[in-house]
């Protein structure tokens, strides 16, 4: 998809207005960190578990070279393919080349943030393949022609009269009159109609939450089961997966699927967790024939060995969107690509540019909730002030704010001169707040008092009170 | 290529070239030994309790549950549950040589088929091949005697777990698959850990059962391990 990244403040300030969607942000907002908090709270070895986590991926990621390859030997003992792509076109032409080989006119689809990441959806189609969406978030999706809005849950931005009146509109055989009593019945609707697809499909086509070096397998972790299907009915499997999934052995994944589901749905496991190894056996009943695995890299090895080596240590929970108080507001769909909320702050400037999307790291109020829920302990504040560092040093700030920065910078770094600033300053508002208690206006702080007022100084400063208790012997 | 290019690229950014021999076998080591990791306490109990653990969570994820005594009473079990769920006595059963066993001519109204489920078949009869008491989840490999299908396409799966095949932890459950389903080190092309029948959430982050898989899972519990008995 095309990025409008740069366009970031329009697309909040258009967010913030959306009746339908702050509907849907304020429901939903609240659920995910309450199930992650009564998860997290059952289970005692939790915090030790996450620097478990933390070992794990960052020992692999300090020998990933010797995992890939590993995986890439074990996926061919197996009877599998591993096609290693550079970037995304290579992986989008890998997909299709497989497809095109098999004759393929379907492809059922499970969830797969990186297939947005690839854009593989309009590629098929444009090349006579048919991308068949079957999580049922994703479907909804593909028939209003939107992307995700959120790496878990992706149509979190909807509300159930947007899928009655998509269901109405494009299932336009079925009788217009019927009604739909509750939620279930729009499910179920779907999972007849998808029921067909599946049974019809050429290629089933998933992600992968981790690929195991040690027996080339690759695992899913759904709930619809509608993964499952996918890479079990259809003639061929293809696992489309980025570099940084791998991990050494099935003891090492293990303890990652504890964090996984706690962290993201507040669940204790999911559903389905499923471990697919190479294609049917000899004697085998079900299953596909050809098992290939699409691995890409498309930026993330330039990661390696930076300040932002540590973001590959992500395993998608969606933890960090969940209690990130700007995504709470503004949505996924402000961000602008495929990566919403904080790990996509640090995530999509690595992978499309900083100058598209220097914006994301400053859509922080650098609360740091989300290092703080974050399974993997990644230092996601952190790495946005890499960004902003990077896109400061790069000249990408407007003029302004450079020379904001500039004059608060040669104060902050003379203490007196600060301090006697700061006490004028606040002396001064002190005086004029003091009738009305509260400015509605300020000079150079017009947007910040368009949405609310700044409570009057009381004519100190804090340094001076501090000086001052000290004096005192309070402290 | 691409293989070269990529990994050389990460090379660059650890700052070294392949891994040195020395260093290389040591990670081989790692993989052959694959150590453990820390393992929560919760599921380190007595037999017993191990089992109500196990049944406990199954039931928290939605789904059911009955104990029999012994394999015998399965058909039994199998046909009252049926019959209860207002569902026609037919399924497609996994062809286990423990289900084939079972003496399934005291319930003659029940009907079935062995072998992969097709989209019209409404029940299937699947062979756990363990339980994690951990979080309730059942150990399902495919293979011939247990077609992946049957956990999929059925509104209804019905499986029967022996007591003596409920273990703590999900680390227990792999070394079972390593030591009966692994075969130079490759497990079968597929192997599922099912926790509940199928859900969704994404209709306004509102859980409803039967997605696209199962949306009734029924385990048949065969109290075979004396030690698991309360």
């Amino acid at each position: 998809m095309r990025p409008t990244s740069p366009a970031f403040r329009q697309n909040a300030a258009r967010a913030m207005a959306d009746a339908g969607l702050q509907k849907a942000l304020a429901r939903t907002r609240p659920q995910f960190p309450a199930k992650r908090a009564a998860a997290v709270a059952a289970l005692p070895e939790f915090e030790e578990l996450r620097e478990t986590g933390k070992r794990i991926k960052n020992h692999t990621l300090a020998n990933l070279d010797f995992y890939l390859e590993t995986f890439a030997d074990n996926v061919a003992r197996a009877g599998g393919q591993v096609h290693w792509c550079i970037d995304a076109a290579a992986a989008r032409e890998a997909v299709l080349a497989i497809c095109q080989r098999v004759g393929a006119r379907t492809a059922t689809k499970g969830k797969s943030m990186a297939s947005e990441e690839i854009a593989l959806n309009e590629h098929l189609a444009a090349n006579g393949v048919t991308p068949v969406e079957t999580d049922l978030g994703e479907y909804i999706l593909q028939l209003r022609g939107e992307p995700p809005s959120h790496i878990i849950a992706p149509a979190f931005h909807l509300n159930r009269e947007d899928w009655e009146a998509q269901f109405r509109k494009s299932h336009s055989e079925l009788p217009a009159d019927r009604v739909f009593h509750e939620r279930r019945d729009i499910l179920t609707e779907a999972r007849s109609r998808l029921r067909q697809k599946f049974l019809a499909a050429d290629v089933g086509i998933t992600g992968a939450n981790f690929l195991i070096a040690e027996t080339g397998s690759s695992v899913i972790v759904t709930n619809e089961g509608n993964g499952d299907l996918t890479q079990t009915l259809p003639r061929v499997h293809i696992v489309l997966a980025s570099i940084e999934k791998v991990v050494p052995t099935i003891e090492d994944t293990i303890s990652l699927l504890r964090l996984l589901a706690r962290s993201a749905t507040g669940q204790e496991f999911s559903v389905y967790t499923t471990f697919s190894t190479g294609p049917r056996r000899a004697d085998d009943p079900d299953g596909p024939e050809e098992f290939h695995v699409v691995l890409y890299d498309n930026g993330r090895s330039a990661m390696v060995g930076t300040e932002f080596q540590d973001m590959l240590r992500c395993i998608r929970c969606a933890a960090c969107l969940n209690h990130c108080p700007v995504y709470g507001t503004v949505g996924g769909h402000s961000y602008g690509w495929v990566y919403p909320g904080p790990m996509g702050s640090v995530l999509t400037p690595a992978l499309i540019g900083v100058d598209q999307a220097g914006h994301l790291p400053n859509a922080s109020t650098f609360c740091s909730k989300c290092e703080s829920v974050c399974p993997m302990k990644i230092p996601l504040p952190n790495m946005m002030r890499h960004w902003r560092e990077r896109a400061f040093e790069r000249h990408l700030m407007p003029a302004a704010a450079r020379q904001g920065l500039a004059f608060w910078a040669w104060f902050a770094r003379r203490p007196q001169a600060y301090r006697i600033a700061t006490r004028v300053a606040m002396a001064t508002l002190g005086l004029l707040g003091r009738k009305a208690g509260k400015f509605r206006r300020l000079p150079l702080a017009g947007g910040w008092t368009a949405g609310r007022d700044l409570p009057a100084p009381e004519g100190d400063t804090f340094f001076a009170r501090y000086a001052r208790a000290q004096r005192q012997g309070r402290l | 290529m691409s293989r070269e290019a990529i990994l050389g690229a990460i090379r660059r950014g650890l700052r070294r070239g392949p891994l040195p021999e020395d260093e290389a076998m040591a990670l081989r080591a790692r993989l052959a030994a694959h150590p453990r990791h820390l393992i929560p306490a919760r599921s380190r109990l007595p037999r017993p309790r191990q089992v109500e653990l196990f049944l406990a969570n199954l039931e928290r994820e939605y789904g059911t549950s009955i104990r029999v005594p012994t394999a015998e009473a399965v058909p039994a079990a199998v046909a009252d549950y049926l019959a209860a769920q207002n569902l026609p006595p037919a399924f497609v059963m996994a062809p286990h040589p423990d289900l084939r066993g079972l003496p399934w001519s005291e319930r003659p109204l029940l009907t079935w088929r062995e072998g992969r489920a097709e989209a019209t078949d409404a029940v299937s009869l699947q062979h756990g091949f363990a339980g994690i008491a951990e979080t309730g989840t059942l150990v399902l490999p495919g293979g011939p005697q247990r077609p992946t299908t049957l956990n999929l396409l059925c509104e209804t799966e019905i499986v029967v777990l022996h007591a003596s095949c409920v273990v703590g932890a999900y680390e227990e459950a792999w070394d079972l698959l390593r030591t009966e389903q692994m075969r130079d080190g490759l497990p079968p092309r597929n192997i599922m850990l099912v926790t509940g029948p199928s859900r969704s959430a994404d209709i306004e982050s509102t859980l409803e059962l039967g997605a696209h898989g199962p949306r009734r899972l029924h385990v048949v519990l065969v109290d075979d391990d004396p030690q698991a008995l309360g």
